[in-house]
């Protein structure tokens, strides 16, 4: 049951959830959201492939390393939402035209 | 047998708090959802034998990445129109990448053999700690620099100017 294949498919739709996410939603964090589901996804899928490997150790260098890397990631991605809303009066995507031509 | 339980538990539970992520039109039912995700993931990484990474996910991901979100979303909407705060756009053009996407992978997993068979359960801790001092060493050094150049810029971009 808890194979390879099994991890691959859950992680799968987590992706997808994710990538769904990210083009559908108007509201800068819900996009945000939909980067971290994505980067899990990834993430999870880095162990799977190690732990089925043998419990190879760079598998998990590499989920240690895009964790850390989410994290820097959304530091400066609220810091950019609480400086758009500043700017803006309000987080939606589709209001911040300025650099529109 | 217990294995098998837990992985199909987590994996629906996984699912359900992300599918709560992606549908919820209340951004903060999406945030706290989040939660539900980031916890599976962890649960997943016991089930694979990273227990350091499983620790990792718990202290970064649900002790500050999302109390940043819930921060951010506390901050940016008010409080009084909540219900409408997290609308969707773009179906036509999202539902098609999904779906291609999701068609792509089922074909890149029905093809070749994936049969690895079971792993026992290992404690990773020691490999990964001397791994980072020897053979990681360089990225570790760099991601360090990364977090503390992403950290400095974040607090700069928030700041307020000073004339």
């Amino acid at each position: 049951m808890a194979t390879l294949q099994s991890y691959l498919m859950v992680t799968a739709i987590l992706f997808g959830l994710g990538l769904f996410v990210v083009t559908t939603r108007r509201n800068a964090v819900g996009v945000l959201m939909g980067v971290e589901l994505i980067l899990n996804a990834a993430s999870i899928n880095f162990v799977a492939f190690a732990h089925f490997r043998g419990n190879d150790v760079a598998g998990n260098m590499f989920s240690i390393f895009i964790i850390v890397l989410a994290a820097a990631e959304a530091a400066v991605a609220l810091a950019l939402v609480i400086s758009l809303f500043r700017q803006f009066g309000t987080i939606d995507v589709e209001e911040a035209t300025t650099l529109k031509g | 047998m217990l294995k098998d339980l837990v992985f199909l538990g987590t994996a629906v539970f996984t699912i359900a708090s992300a599918a709560t992520v992606a549908f919820s039109r209340n951004i903060l039912y999406s945030g706290f959802a989040l939660l539900g995700t980031f916890a599976g993931a962890a649960v997943f990484f016991i089930l694979l034998s990273s227990d350091f990474v499983a620790v990792t996910q718990v202290l970064i991901y649900v002790g500050g990445v999302l109390i940043l979100v819930l921060f951010a979303i506390m901050l940016t909407s008010k409080i009084g129109d909540m219900n409408i705060t997290n609308r969707s756009i773009n179906y036509k053009i999202a539902i098609p990448l999904l779906l291609l996407f999701l068609g792509m992978l089922t074909q890149l997993m029905s093809g070749g053999s994936w049969d690895f068979g079971e792993e026992k359960f290992q404690s990773m801790v020691v490999p990964i700690g001397n791994g980072l001092l020897t053979e990681y060493l360089l990225p570790f050094e760099v991601i360090s620099i990364a977090l503390l150049g992403a950290l400095v810029g974040a607090v700069v971009i928030v700041r307020r100017e000073i004339k």
